[in-house]
């Protein structure tokens, strides 16, 4: 039982990192980004296939992910996202599907559609047993190593928000943009910082995932809907909103699916429909925001 | 002094070209014998983008998960058919009615919250409806789809061939008579309000008009009609399966309204025989990736704008005029 909660902590770490980028963007700039898989399987393929065809090691491969997503997405925002901005949502929600139709079709064509396969380097293989009986306590290293790269950024991306002179104009850009221009603050350059390193994050959620998640072309449509419902139940006024909710997610997932495997996926989707009819704005907000 | 019913009834006076229109139409499958199946794929489409425009175009509801209602109409109608009775309407009739039910529970859902919390709420019960369909294989056949569906006569007398001439007449006239009352309801006062809700919700509320119950009606009228979609869907090809439920299908309608144009009814006939055209070409093409080129359109049609898209004259026009183009706010 220890076991599965184990298991499901670090399946909503993963989903928190997976996540977070998007509920700040979201939050930022009101823009319902259903591309943000599309990242998240951007980092997976750059692990992946640098592991596999440059020999690159793991450890050096995940910082990589996070660069090579960061900057596609830095220059997505430059010259894709930013006009849409103020368009409809319905605008939002078309463009981000056709990108992520486009993503997963041309990672199809030049990669192939098989499910890859994520070489582990051997000290992050194998599992470690604590305790004996319903209290057995069984980690698997790589679950133990994800659980700490998440909780480290965590609590940095948490230092970054609420310490930094950088976090306190991000902040002050989420509650107004328009005062917060209006107080000299560049809104265009946070926003297009927020939103690389959101999608950098996605890139070394997708790196640090392609084991856990499984990584095949359909991956942005596969995992869209964890994402969306981080965000969507956690709120987009801060960090800690999406962490529970991640948490929460990733737990009753595991949980379901290995005790209720009938029902599959089923509880997740229902508990999240009835969290959303019981508070809309999501189960963490903040008051006095936007 | 002028009436105030005028501009509503002006609207509801039929143009010229709309018995025309659907002359052709019904005419199609006799000229173009050959292409009867997809002339029937068309009008079965058609129908499920006029239901969604009921809650996009006019309510201003962004939906993801419209083919919950698609689906559940088109499982309804053919376990009808195999277990009950062949007769083809009395199956549509439960199809719709199945649907009609889901869509009053699920309109509960989409009553409060901003956008994204809908777009979540209907993405949610599409993928329940899903898992359901897959999990529940005693019923459904689960992944294998549910096979053996015969349909009898339509009326008693009209077999479905193996052209499927008599199944695009079905779905013709199927289509036309839900789209008469689709017409009849928007250009009614009741459409009217719906329109308001659309551009003001809270101006709405305030005017007096009970936005909730509202919402709750065109919700489930939008299923009903999403549901008699599926339904025909099923009936004509013999075969419900999964991807009656899939998400591709939710995004591609919306696809469907947004090139016929949304928030007019024709829009969802329009964009549906372009969109199938334009898949039968593209996937002759390339048969593996033309979601690629569904997506690439997308991306264009929304950064360039549906208006100047498809008006190729104001591209070379007087900058200010074709930069001014009226973008159409969703909220």
């Amino acid at each position: 039982m220890l076991t599965i909660l184990f298991d499901g902590v670090a399946y909503g770490m993963l989903l928190f990192i997976l996540a977070v980028g998007l509920a700040v963007t979201m939050g930022l700039m009101n823009f319902i980004n259903l591309a943000h898989g599309a990242f998240a399987m951007a980092g997976g393929y750059i692990t992946v296939l640098l592991m596999q065809r440059l020999d690159v090691p793991f450890l050096v491969c995940l910082p990589l992910a996070f660069v090579g997503t960061a900057v596609l997405g830095g220059v997505l925002e430059r010259t894709l996202y930013r006009p849409l901005y103020h368009k409809a949502h319905l605008d939002q929600v078309l463009f981000s599907i056709g990108l992520v139709f486009m993503a997963v079709a041309s990672v199809d064509y030049f990669v192939g559609s098989t499910q890859q396969i994520m070489q582990l380097p051997e000290w992050l293989k194998g599992r470690t047993e604590v305790g004996s009986g319903a209290l057995m306590l069984g980690m698997g290293h790589y679950r133990l190593f994800i659980i700490a790269v998440c909780a480290a950024l965590t609590v940095g991306l948490q230092y970054v928000l609420t310490k930094t002179r950088f976090g306190s104009r991000l902040r002050a850009s989420v509650d107004d943009q328009r005062v917060a221009a209006g107080m000299g603050i560049n809104v265009n350059i946070v926003f297009l910082s927020t939103f690389a390193f959101g999608s950098g994050l996605a890139g070394l959620g997708g790196a640090l995932g392609a084991e856990v998640l499984g990584l095949d072309p359909s991956f942005p449509l596969k995992f869209m809907i964890y994402f969306l419902i981080v965000v969507a139940v956690g709120g987009t006024s801060s960090i800690t909103g999406p962490l529970l909710a991640a948490l929460l997610l990733g737990i009753a997932d595991v949980a379901g699916k290995y005790y209720i495997p009938k029902l599959g996926a089923f509880i997740v989707y229902s508990l999240m429909i009835l969290i959303l009819i019981w508070r809309p704005q999501g189960l963490f907000v903040r008051k006095g925001g936007k | 002094m002028v009436n105030p019913h005028n501009p509503l009834l002006q609207a509801r006076r039929f143009r010229w070209w709309e018995p025309v229109l659907w002359l052709l139409a019904f005419a199609a499958p006799l000229a173009l014998p050959s292409h009867a199946l997809i002339i029937n794929e068309i009008a079965i489409v058609a129908l499920f983008a006029l239901s969604l425009d009921l809650i996009l175009g006019y309510t201003g509801i962004v939906s993801l998960g419209h083919a919950a209602f698609f689906g559940l109409g088109g499982y309804a109608a053919a376990l009808f058919a195999k277990h009950v009775m062949p007769d083809p309407l009395v199956g549509l009739a439960v199809g719709i009615a199945a649907a009609t039910v889901l869509g009053a529970v699920a309109s509960l859902t989409i009553m409060r919250g901003t956008d994204l919390t809908r777009l979540m709420v209907t993405l949610g019960v599409g993928l329940v409806m899903l898992e359901l369909a897959n999990k529940l294989d005693w019923l459904t056949g689960g992944a294998d789809g549910l096979q053996g569906v015969m349909m009898g006569p339509v009326l008693g007398k009209f077999e479905f061939d193996l052209y499927g001439r008599t199944a695009a007449w079905y779905s013709l006239t199927v289509l036309l008579v839900f789209f008469l009352i689709a017409r009849r309801i928007v250009q009614s006062p009741f459409g009217a309000t719906l329109k308001a809700i659309r551009d003001n919700r809270l101006r709405a509320m305030a005017i007096g008009i009970p936005v909730t119950a509202k919402l709750a009606q065109v919700y489930t009228l939008a299923a009903a009609l999403a549901g008699a979609a599926g339904a025909l869907l099923t009936q004509t090809t013999g075969f419900a399966s999964l991807d009656l439920f899939e998400f591709h299908r939710s995004a591609d309608v919306m696809l469907i309204l947004v090139i016929g144009g949304v928030g007019w009814l024709y829009g969802g006939i329009l964009g549906a025989i372009g969109f199938k055209l334009l898949q039968d070409v593209i996937s002759s093409i390339t048969p593996q990736y033309w979601t690629f080129w569904v997506g690439l359109f997308l991306v264009v049609l929304v950064l360039v704008g549906r208006d100047r898209l498809f008006r190729p004259w104001t591209w070379f026009g007087t900058g200010r005029k074709a930069g001014a183009a009226p973008k159409a706010g969703g909220h």
